[in-house]
């Protein structure tokens, strides 16, 4: 089955990294994404800009447009990772993998996927 | 061994809210930064042990308030009660202090804080440095490694103004409209003063003040977290973020300046443009032009062009042709001409300098400009006398330099 793992952090914890740290977390990162693709397990990964770039068309009479994410929260929707796996116990091994020091990984398996054309 | 640097991250990110807040509530500023200070040392020995708060700001907030409280208490055995007005809600219940974490509070008073660095009697770099020190708690040692000074000077230039900021009255009612409008006006203009600083130092002392540049942006969208339809705001992100972009290679292996034509734009950071890109098209679907987000316009345009050739100077004079009116200056007619100059050539280009001969007859780079388009229409001996008259006028030996090589141009 797939499994959506979505990352949350605190956006401005994440913006007070120093470089050392953000390259310590992103090696890692790399390199579980990297031992799921050799396993051909690895789908789309992506890592979202800043909740400042957001705007959120909400659904109304006439549709609102808001400038922000969807809802203020403590933690923010950072980025995901899509991942074949065999089990729940097998993705949240994968989370385990992932999580860092702060932050939540949230583990949700696909009801629907269309793999689109793959983009470039 | 425990990584700490989460923890100072978290603090890091914790510290304009939680001083904000304290601030409000003792309404005196060494009050809320030793609170601040302290809840710090409590969180570096729980932390690492129960792991991090759900929300660190509002944990470093309560724990700091509490800690001050008690200290005031523990004075108070020996000393007289404190006036009402060191201590305004001492009572407050903690329901009370919860309301004022939401994030309407946290808007007013981060912008508060903000607000009160920029005291119009102090010089702009003593508000910088102070901001740095209180908002973004540089310590006292980075920010004058940054500043290019001595620690000494620096803590004194610091504690001058932070006498100035505990003299000067402060509002601490929740603003209207209006006040809240200038006081993100000032503070804007602070950001990119700090922003400045970092970004204008030139040659071997840039890499220096990269760490200004991006507490620059790190403040921005602080600023725009908390006030989200600010186009303004979103404007001034974006002009620091496309600007920053290009900090790779806007240094040569000697340390010099590479002009923008010149530069090798695939060390251009694509992330940062991306982001700046962005911020700029969102600002404009509020149809509110500004002169941050005019500026972004013009950084976005070349960061569009993939190469110096491929820049769109059509699109860039319309933006020009709005800043004029917005901001009307002769350096912005100026620059207006030079983009003239690539869409309807040299000709079109020097009638608009013509009445600025007078308010820019200082200027290197009028002169710069005028012997170029001179040049343009083969009427060389008024350009050998503009860039004569620039090459007098010039402030650095790149600059000199960059004319003589005009001339010598002309001469062969």
């Amino acid at each position: 089955m797939f499994y959506c793992i979505l990352c949350y952090n605190r956006e401005s914890e994440l913006q007070a990294w120093s470089r050392e740290k953000e390259a310590t977390v992103m090696a890692r990162r790399e390199a579980v994404a990297h031992s799921l693709a050799t396993q051909g397990r690895l789908g789309p990964v992506g890592k979202l800009m800043p909740t400042t770039t957001a705007v959120t068309v909400r659904a109304s009479r006439e549709p609102l447009v808001l400038d922000g994410p969807f809802a203020e929260t403590k933690e923010q929707l950072l980025g995901f990772y899509l991942v074949d796996c065999r089990s729940l116990e097998d993705a949240l091994e994968v989370a385990h993998r992932l999580v860092g020091e702060t932050g939540a990984l949230e583990v949700r398996p696909l009801a629907q996927f269309y793999p689109g054309i793959g983009l470039q | 061994m425990t990584d700490v640097a989460w923890i100072g991250a978290a603090l890091a990110a914790a510290r304009p809210q939680a001083v904000a807040a304290l601030l409000r509530y003792f309404r005196n500023l060494d009050v809320a930064e030793e609170a601040f200070q302290e809840a710090c040392l409590r969180a570096l020995k729980s932390w690492p042990v129960n792991g991090p708060p759900r929300d660190s700001a509002a944990w470093c907030i309560f724990v700091g308030r509490n800690s001050a409280l008690d200290e005031m208490r523990r004075r108070n055995k020996h000393d007289t009660l404190p006036d009402d007005d060191v201590i305004p809600d001492a009572e407050d219940t903690e329901s009370a202090m919860v309301e004022r974490l939401d994030s309407s509070a946290y808007q007013d008073d981060v912008l508060r804080l903000l607000f009160i660095c920029c005291q119009p009697d102090l010089p702009a770099t003593q508000q910088i440095a102070v901001a740095l020190r209180i908002v973004s708690g540089l310590s006292v040692q980075e920010i004058a490694s940054a500043f290019l000074v001595g620690e000494a000077a620096m803590a004194q230039r610091i504690t001058r103004a932070k006498r100035a900021m505990t003299q000067a009255a402060v509002a601490f009612e929740t603003p209207g409209p209006a006040e809240r409008a200038e006081r993100l006006n000032t503070v804007a203009a602070m950001i990119y003063l700090l922003f400045n600083e970092g970004y204008s130092a030139s040659g071997g002392d840039a890499h220096v003040r990269v760490p200004l540049c991006e507490e620059a942006i790190r403040l921005g969208r602080l600023l725009l977290r908390l006030f989200p339809s600010e186009s303004e705001i979103m404007g001034l992100t974006a002009l620091m973020l496309l600007q920053h972009a290009r900090a790779a290679a806007r240094l040569d292996e000697n340390n010099n300046i590479v002009l923008l034509d010149d530069q090798d734009r695939s060390r251009w950071n694509r992330e940062m443009i991306n982001e700046g890109l962005v911020l700029v098209e969102k600002a404009q679907r509020q149809g509110l032009p500004g002169t941050y987000q005019l500026q972004a316009a013009l950084a976005a345009v070349h960061a569009r062009a993939a190469r110096a050739q491929d820049t769109d100077w059509s699109q860039i004079d319309q933006i020009y042709a709005v800043l004029e009116v917005l901001q009307p200056s002769p350096v912005i007619t100026l620059n207006r001409a030079v983009a003239v100059s690539k869409v309807r050539g040299a000709a079109a280009a020097l009638d608009l300098l013509a009445p600025l001969a007078e308010p820019l007859a200082g200027y290197f780079h009028y002169f710069g400009v005028k012997g170029a388009l001179l040049k343009d229409l083969g009427r060389a001996d008024e350009a050998r006398e503009a860039f004569n008259k620039a090459i007098s006028l010039a402030r650095t030996a790149a600059e000199a330099a960059h004319i003589r090589m005009n001339l010598d141009k002309l001469n062969s």
